[in-house]
């Protein structure tokens, strides 16, 4: 799971520019959105495009987005989930 | 009381230079890409504002130019509502779009980006201009074949006229790829910026101030 949210944090960071973060920056269990990493509804857009390019998951119903999108550890963990699937 | 209006300001980015009222206010003396010319420029600036890296570079291009315009004097004593923004070009987009399309082309790996789509229609970069410095008056963008500084100058001037704006942020920014050259002025009502502390004027906004400007830019 480590080895994920490290992955992860990696790709995040490459998808959404944001250039003054670092993997160190980022506290897998702090919010993605809001007070956390201040993402914005682009953002969200372009996770959700990370999730399906580099890990072959479509959200089916966007309604599950705000749970898996809360971290980057909900994300490793709908990931883990649903690759197993 | 003067009822013209008047350059206050004018900043210019091309071949990795920056200049500000005619000096030189940043070079990059080996060639650089754009993308890590204005990253550069940018990051020099120390300016605080990490949308920056997600701005498309035409947005990149527009943004650091009103950043270095404004600094010295700024858009204090003006209203949100009557200040404007009105630029143009003649790539528009098509820099952005293209990049757009790579996401798009191949059936197999067909991953639209959402933030590059918001970025595919060139009067996203005022809008990025006009957040930045809560700019709420006019605001138009313009695709012409080559800079026509005298419809810029006639339709800036008749805003003025119309009392919609007591001061405007204008010019040309252009980009296709690393093919990059910008020329953004301030502009305000002279009879209102002749009472500001460090009032400057570069000539009075029209065609041939612009022309002389741009002519410059492009030597």
């Amino acid at each position: 799971m480590e080895e994920l949210i490290n992955k992860l944090k990696k790709e995040v960071i490459e998808q959404l520019n944001l250039e003054d973060i670092t993997v160190d920056d980022i506290d897998a269990d702090s919010p993605l959105f809001g007070e956390g990493l201040g993402l914005d509804s682009i953002d969200a857009l372009e996770l959700i495009v990370l999730l399906e390019k580099n890990y072959g998951l479509k959200i089916e119903d966007p309604k599950d987005g705000k749970k898996i999108f809360h971290s980057i550890r909900t994300m490793a963990e709908y990931i883990t989930e649903h690759q197993k699937a | 009381m003067s009822e013209e209006n008047i350059i206050t300001g004018y900043c210019t980015i091309r071949h990795n230079q920056v200049i500000v009222n005619g000096n030189i206010t940043y070079f990059q003396e080996n060639f650089i890409n754009f993308a890590d010319f204005i990253k550069s420029a940018f990051k020099k600036e120390e300016i605080s504002y990490s949308k920056f890296f997600k701005m498309d570079a035409l947005s990149k291009l527009g943004f650091l130019s009103t950043e270095f315009l404004l600094r010295e004097k700024g858009l204090s004593g003006y209203s949100e509502e009557r200040t404007g923004v009105v630029l143009c070009n003649s790539s528009s987009s098509l820099d952005t779009d293209m990049g757009y399309f790579e996401t798009i082309r191949n059936r197999n790996e067909y991953y639209p980006s959402p933030s590059v789509f918001v970025y595919t229609l060139p009067n996203i970069m005022i809008g990025e201009i006009c957040i930045r410095n809560r700019i709420k008056g006019e605001n138009s963008f313009f695709v012409q074949e080559h800079f026509d500084t005298e419809f810029l100058s006639r339709y800036v001037n008749e805003l003025f006229e119309n009392n919609r704006i007591d001061a405007c942020i204008t010019g040309w920014a252009e980009l296709l790829k690393d093919r990059y050259e910008s020329l953004v002025l301030l502009v305000e009502r002279a009879d209102l910026a002749e009472k500001s502390e460090n009032f400057r004027s570069f000539g009075k906004f029209g065609k041939n101030t612009l022309d002389n400007l741009y002519k410059n830019l492009t030597q």
